[in-house]
């Protein structure tokens, strides 16, 4: 018997990415990278951008190890990315945090309802506060990237 | 006619009686998710007995007032009840004296109080010999000390199964060799440590030796004088007391040529602006007000661990590690990681290839508490190629039916990643 938390937290989705994520890549024309670190368990993910002169993304991915979450938060937003702008991006992690941490409004910003409604699956991570950061790892890793910094950790 | 027990002679005085000790501790009656709570993370904290927590409510409530300054009497039960707490380490140990415990904050702050006072007497080119197996606590400081000193730190290996090698410990020991930095008890592995035969090489080549016994005392306990190590460290709180009170150590002979590290108040002699002097050990290394309450609850759980007998725990434990080694082979896809031949009641795992955090999680909600993660021994898990592992751990409380949940539990992580 598997209770309704687990079943949201780990749905098909997020398994299927998991064990199958895309973009787990090194590009060899990034032109930004960052290391995502969870000092907390020791997963550490890193995250590849190629920007364009006009500050867009058009290539995103990842290498590295972690838990199911944090793997398929990785792929999914690696996918996301891909052909928006910096500022649309970051937008973005701003309102998959506030899913993630139940400080969502609901409502959905303009131009993102695609993506907010896949990243719904991520959102089981609520009732696992400790989870959060596995969810998010990615995104501060790309923040980080994108910023210029080596490393972002989620502490 | 009514039944007549001999209480000179109780039934099974010997056997261990698990359920008695059970009740002891109020957070084992717990649910979690609403099931029993299966607690399997003592190696991080263990739980608290009534005792120590009752202990220090009345140390709270009405023995409490700063020691060693007052002249008033609750000042004078207060000093008294922190020192028979010290004298009561002394004796667990087997201290020759209670002048040797120094009561710090935690293992971590013992061995960064040797760290800095001890290192201050090390020169660059010196070098110091830690294991494979240290917890960060017992490689960090060391490091930090290196920087500041330009000391070597060299590392002693396991093999596959976590054994310590002994023949390549000994091979690390040189004419510049002054400290032998080592755990007693692995708290990934579960190793236990030869200490005898650490001590016995190391002090053949004239090095003093330091244990980390934040497990080992737990699992194993220690004889200072049988076992004749220089430091020995540990915490409260992994032996059923407070956190916030940890022990340090030393050989007089040590501890009287150390400088202070900290300094303030309760460690002087006389201060003036021109100059200070300091007091003898262990006052020395005890600047500021100590952790006096924590200090009584940790009398009460050694008095409760020596109520209970050290050997009925480790040989309970002892009995338990077996029974889990055999019942969780049997689960499919579990590799169990650290198979010494001397393991204490620590069992790390990786499940097929689920990370840990996926597997704690599912299993927490069968209420089943494991620790997931690289345990603070990041340089271990790179030994043996993992960036983490699940690791149930044991204490005096722990039964057979709590291994069987964890082995259950984990079927719902093969329900769900299939």
């Amino acid at each position: 018997m598997i209770d309704d938390d687990l079943r949201d937290l780990y749905q098909e989705v997020i398994l299927d990415h998991g064990k199958n994520p895309r973009n787990f890549r090194r590009p060899a024309d990034a032109s930004h990278e960052a290391l995502g670190n969870n000092p907390l368990c020791g997963d550490r993910l890193t995250v590849y951008l190629r920007l364009d002169e006009d500050r867009n993304i058009r290539d995103a991915a990842f290498e590295g190890k972690g838990c199911a979450i944090s793997i398929a938060s990785a792929s999914m937003m690696t996918d996301m990315v891909k052909g928006k702008s910096l500022a649309e991006a970051r937008e973005l992690f701003e309102r998959f945090h506030k899913m993630c941490t139940g400080d969502d409004d609901g409502g959905i910003a303009d131009g993102f309802e695609d993506e907010l409604e896949k990243l719904k699956v991520m959102s089981g991570v609520r009732q696992f506060p400790m989870r959060v950061k596995c969810a998010t790892l990615a995104w501060h890793a790309m923040n980080a990237a994108a910023e210029g910094e080596d490393a972002a950790t989620t502490e | 006619m009514t039944n007549v027990v001999n209480l000179t002679e109780p039934i099974g005085a010997d056997a261990f009686d698990v359920e008695a000790v059970r009740r002891d501790f109020p957070a084992l009656s717990l649910e979690v998710n609403g099931r029993p709570l299966v607690f399997l993370d003592s190696a991080a904290s263990a739980q608290k007995p009534r005792a120590v927590i009752d202990a220090m409510t009345r140390a709270y409530e009405s023995q409490y007032a700063n020691v060693h300054r007052g002249t008033y009497h609750l000042s004078q039960v207060a000093t008294e009840n922190y020192e028979i707490a010290r004298a009561k380490v002394a004796q667990f140990m087997n201290a020759k004296s209670p002048d040797e415990i120094v009561f710090t904050h935690s293992a971590t702050a013992s061995i960064n109080l040797v760290a800095h006072s001890f290192g201050s007497m090390l020169e660059a080119g010196d070098e110091i010999i830690v294991s494979v197996m240290e917890h960060h606590a017992n490689i960090v400081p060391w490091q930090l000390l290196r920087d500041r000193t330009g000391i070597e730190i060299k590392v002693a290996p396991v093999d596959d199964a976590g054994n310590f090698l002994t023949g390549e410990f000994e091979k690390l020991l040189g004419p510049r060799t002054k400290l032998v930095a080592v755990a007693h008890v692995s708290n990934v592995l579960g190793t236990v440590t030869p200490v005898k035969e650490v001590v016995r090489l190391a002090h053949d080549n004239g090095t003093p030796v330091l244990f980390d016994g934040a497990q080992g005392i737990v699992h194993e306990g220690v004889d200072v004088q049988d076992l004749d190590c220089d430091f020995y460290v540990w915490t409260g709180h992994k032996l059923y007391g407070p956190t916030g009170i940890g022990v340090l150590w030393g050989k007089s002979e040590w501890l009287e040529k150390m400088p202070p590290f900290e300094g303030g108040g309760d460690m002087i002699s006389l201060v003036t602006f021109e100059k200070t002097t300091y007091r003898e050990p262990p006052a020395r290394f005890e600047a500021g007000t100590p952790a006096i309450v924590e200090a009584v609850g940790l009398g009460a759980a050694i008095d409760y661990v020596t109520a209970v007998g050290l050997d009925r725990i480790a040989a309970h434990e002892k009995e338990l590690l077996d029974y889990a080694m055999l019942r969780l082979a049997d689960v499919e896809g579990l590799r169990i990681i650290g198979r010494a031949r001397q393991k204490a009641g620590i069992v790390s795992f990786e499940f097929g290839d689920v990370h840990s955090h996926d597997v704690a999680t599912i299993i927490d909600s069968a209420g089943v508490a494991v620790r997931a993660g690289h345990h603070c021994a990041q340089p271990l898990m790179d030994r043996f190629g993992v960036t983490s592992t699940s690791r149930a751990s044991f204490g005096m409380y722990t039964t057979r039916a709590e291994v069987d949940a964890l082995a259950e539990a984990l079927e719902k992580v093969r329900e769900i990643f299939g």
